[in-house]
C-alpha cells in the first residue's frame, strides 16, 4: 500500500517536473531583460511582454480585490450561517459556477458590459476574473472556516463576545492559513486564463494604465504569439510562459509568508 | 440568598428530554461538585446555566434559573453580559490562536473592561496571578498559547474566564485531560478560587469531588438524585442509588 501511494506521488510529481523542466528549457534562451520590459514588435525587431505583465498584473489585482474578499465573506457566511435552505442555494450556485468554463464567463461580461459600453476595457477584463474567483474562494473558505473547532468558538462566546465577533476574531484568524491557500488556488487559476480576456480586456500592444481601454495580459500575449507562424514568436511564447509560472510562485511564496501562522 | 436557584428545570434536545424537573440551590461562594455516570445530563445542566445551549438550535429549556434574583431565561436577558457573569471553563482547554496575552486580553477587549493600555496590561497579569500562571509565562507574554503544555494551557483558559470578572465560573471536567500534577494545581487553584467566587464543577472524578468540593448533586439518567454537603455524601448519603455508585457498584 505504501509503494503503490508512494509510486502514485512520484508519477505525479515527475509530469509536474517534466513540464516545468520542459518550459524552462524551452523558454531560458529568449528570456532578457528587453523581452521583460519592452512592448510587443514585429517579428525580427525583438520586443516583449513588458506591458503584458503590468496589465496581467493590474487585472489580477482589481479581481482579487473584488473576488478574495466577497468569496471570503460568502464562504464565512456558509459556515456559519448557511444551513438553511438560503445557504443551500448560495452552495449549490458557488458550485455550478466552479464547474462553468471560463469562456462562458467571458462571454457574459461581453454580452453585458462590453456590448453595453461598446469598447473591450480592463474593467470587464477583470469582473470577468472576479466571477472566475468567487466561488472558488467561497468554496475553501467555507471548508475551512468549518474545520475551526466547536470548542474555540465556545471559548468565545463563553466570555460574553457576540457571534460576530467570535467569526471575526477567532474563526476567521484561526483558519486563516487554509483561506489564504484558496485564495491562492484562485489567483493562479485566473492569471492562467485566456479565454475570458479574449472577450472583455481583449489585449494591447502598448503600455496601459487606464481602466476604460482594452488591456495587455500575459496569456492573451502568450496566445498571440504562440498561434503566429514565426520560429522567433513560439520561443518567445515559451518565455512568456516560464515567467507566468515564475510568477505565480512567487506570489505563493509571498502570500505564504504573509499568512504565515504566528501563533 | 442562594447565588444560583434553579427550580423545576426540563432540558430538550428536540423530542429527547435530557433534564427531568432539575431544582438545586448553589450558595454564593462555595463549590459544587456534579457527579454520575456520562450521559447523566451533568454537563447539559451545567451549560444551561450560562446559556451556552442556545448554540443548539434544536434545545428547549422549561423552568427557571435565577441567578442573582434574576432568571437567566427571561427574553430580555442579555446573554452576553449573563455569560461575562457567569465564566466557563471547558473539558478540553481551548486557548485562542493568540499569544499568551491576547488570549486573556480578549475577553477584557470585548466587554472594553479596561480603562487604558496599562489597565489592560494590569487586569491580564492579576488574572494569570489568580489562575497561578503569571510566574510560568511573564517571560514569554507574546509567545503562541499552544507552546504551553496540557496544564497550563487550561490554567490560561481559567486566567482567561477571570480576566472579565465573573462571579460564578463553570468548570466542564477541567482536569479530565491532565496528569495527576496538572489535576492537583487545578484543584488547589479552584479552592482558592472559591474565596472570590461561586464555582459548579463537572468531575467523573469522585476522590476530586471530594476533594475540592463543599456540596455534591448527583445525577442520573437525567434526574438529580441527590444533592448534599460533600461530606455528607461520600459517608452517609440519604439515597441508596448514591450510595451504590460512589461505591463503585456501578457507573
Amino acid at each position: 500500500m505504501t509503494t503503490l501511494t508512494a509510486a502514485c506521488a512520484f508519477g505525479v510529481i515527475a509530469v509536474l517536473i517534466f513540464v516545468l523542466g520542459y518550459i524552462a528549457f524551452q523558454g531560458i534562451s529568449s528570456l532578457s531583460w528587453q523581452f521583460l520590459v519592452q512592448t510587443p514588435k514585429p517579428v525580427g525587431e525583438g520586443g516583449g511582454i513588458g506591458n503584458a505583465i503590468v496589465g496581467s498584473l493590474i487585472l489580477l489585482g482589481l479581481a482579487s480585490c473584488v473576488g478574495i474578499p466577497l468569496g471570503i465573506i460568502i464562504g464565512t457566511y456558509l459556515a456559519e450561517m448557511g444551513d438553511g435552505w438560503f445557504g443551500t442555494i448560495v452552495r449549490f450556485v458557488a458550485d455550478t459556477m466552479i464547474g462553468i468554463p471560463s469562456i462562458v464567463f467571458g462571454v457574459f461580461v461581453y454580452a453585458v458590459v462590453v456590448l453595453q459600453q461598446g469598447y473591450f476595457s480592463t474593467l470587464a477584463g477583470a469582473l470577468s476574473l472576479a466571477l472566475i474567483m468567487i466561488p472558488i474562494v467561497t468554496r475553501t473558505t467555507e471548508e475551512m472556516v468549518r474545520l475551526v473547532p466547536k470548542s474555540m468558538r465556545e471559548g468565545a462566546l463563553a466570555l460574553g463576545a457576540p457571534q460576530w465577533r467570535v467569526t471575526k476574531d477567532i474563526v476567521i484568524p484561526a483558519a486563516m492559513t487554509g483561506i489564504a491557500t484558496g485564495a491562492m488556488l484562485a489567483v493562479a487559476r485566473v492569471l492562467g486564463e485566456t479565454a475570458p480576456l479574449l472577450f472583455t480586456a481583449f489585449g494591447s500592444r502598448f503600455y496601459n494604465i487606464y481602466l476604460d481601454e482594452p488591456m495587455a495580459s500575459m496569456t492573451v500575449q502568450i496566445y498571440n504569439y504562440a498561434i503566429s507562424p514565426f520560429e522567433e514568436w513560439h520561443a518567445k511564447a515559451w518565455a512568456a510562459t516560464l515567467v507566468l509560472v515564475t510568477l505565480i510562485l512567487f506570489i505563493n511564496i509571498i502570500v505564504r509568508f504573509l499568512t504565515r501562522r504566528k501563533y | 440568598m442562594s447565588k444560583i436557584s434553579v427550580s423545576d428545570l426540563n432540558f430538550f434536545y428536540g423530542k429527547a428530554q435530557a433534564l427531568h424537573d432539575i431544582s438545586i440551590d448553589i450558595p454564593e461562594r462555595e463549590v459544587v461538585a456534579f457527579i454520575g455516570p456520562s450521559g447523566c445530563g451533568k454537563s447539559t445542566f451545567l451549560r444551561t446555566l450560562n446559556r451556552m445551549n442556545d448554540t443548539i438550535p434544536i434545545a428547549r429549556v422549561e423552568g427557571k434559573v435565577m441567578i442573582d434574583g434574576k432568571d437567566v431565561y427571561e427574553p430580555n436577558t442579555d446573554v452576553a453580559s449573563l455569560r461575562r457573569k457567569v465564566g466557563m471553563v471547558f473539558q478540553k482547554s481551548n486557548p485562542f490562536p493568540k499569544s499568551i496575552f491576547e488570549n486573556v486580553a480578549y475577553g477584557i477587549r470585548i466587554n472594553g473592561i479596561h480603562k487604558n493600555r496599562a489597565d489592560l496590561y494590569e487586569r491580564v497579569e492579576k488574572a494569570l496571578n489568580d489562575a497561578a500562571l503569571l510566574g510560568e509565562v511573564k517571560d514569554r507574554m507574546n509567545t503562541s498559547a499552544f507552546g504551553l503544555s496540557g496544564g497550563q494551557q487550561q490554567r490560561l483558559c481559567i486566567a482567561r474566564a477571570l480576566a472579565v470578572q465573573p462571579e460564578v465560573i463553570l468548570m466542564d471536567e477541567p482536569a479530565s485531560a491532565l496528569d495527576p500534577i496538572a489535576t492537583q494545581k487545578i484543584e488547589e487553584l479552584i479552592v482558592e478560587l472559591k474565596k472570590q467566587y461561586t464555582i459548579a464543577i463537572v468531575t467523573h472524578n469522585m476522590q476530586q469531588a471530594a476533594r475540592v468540593s463543599d456540596r455534591t448533586a448527583f445525577f442520573m439518567l437525567g434526574k438529580l438524585v441527590e444533592v448534599n454537603p460533600t461530606q455528607k455524601m461520600f459517608t452517609n448519603p440519604d439515597e441508596k442509588l448514591t450510595e451504590d455508585y460512589i461505591t463503585g457498584r456501578f457507573g
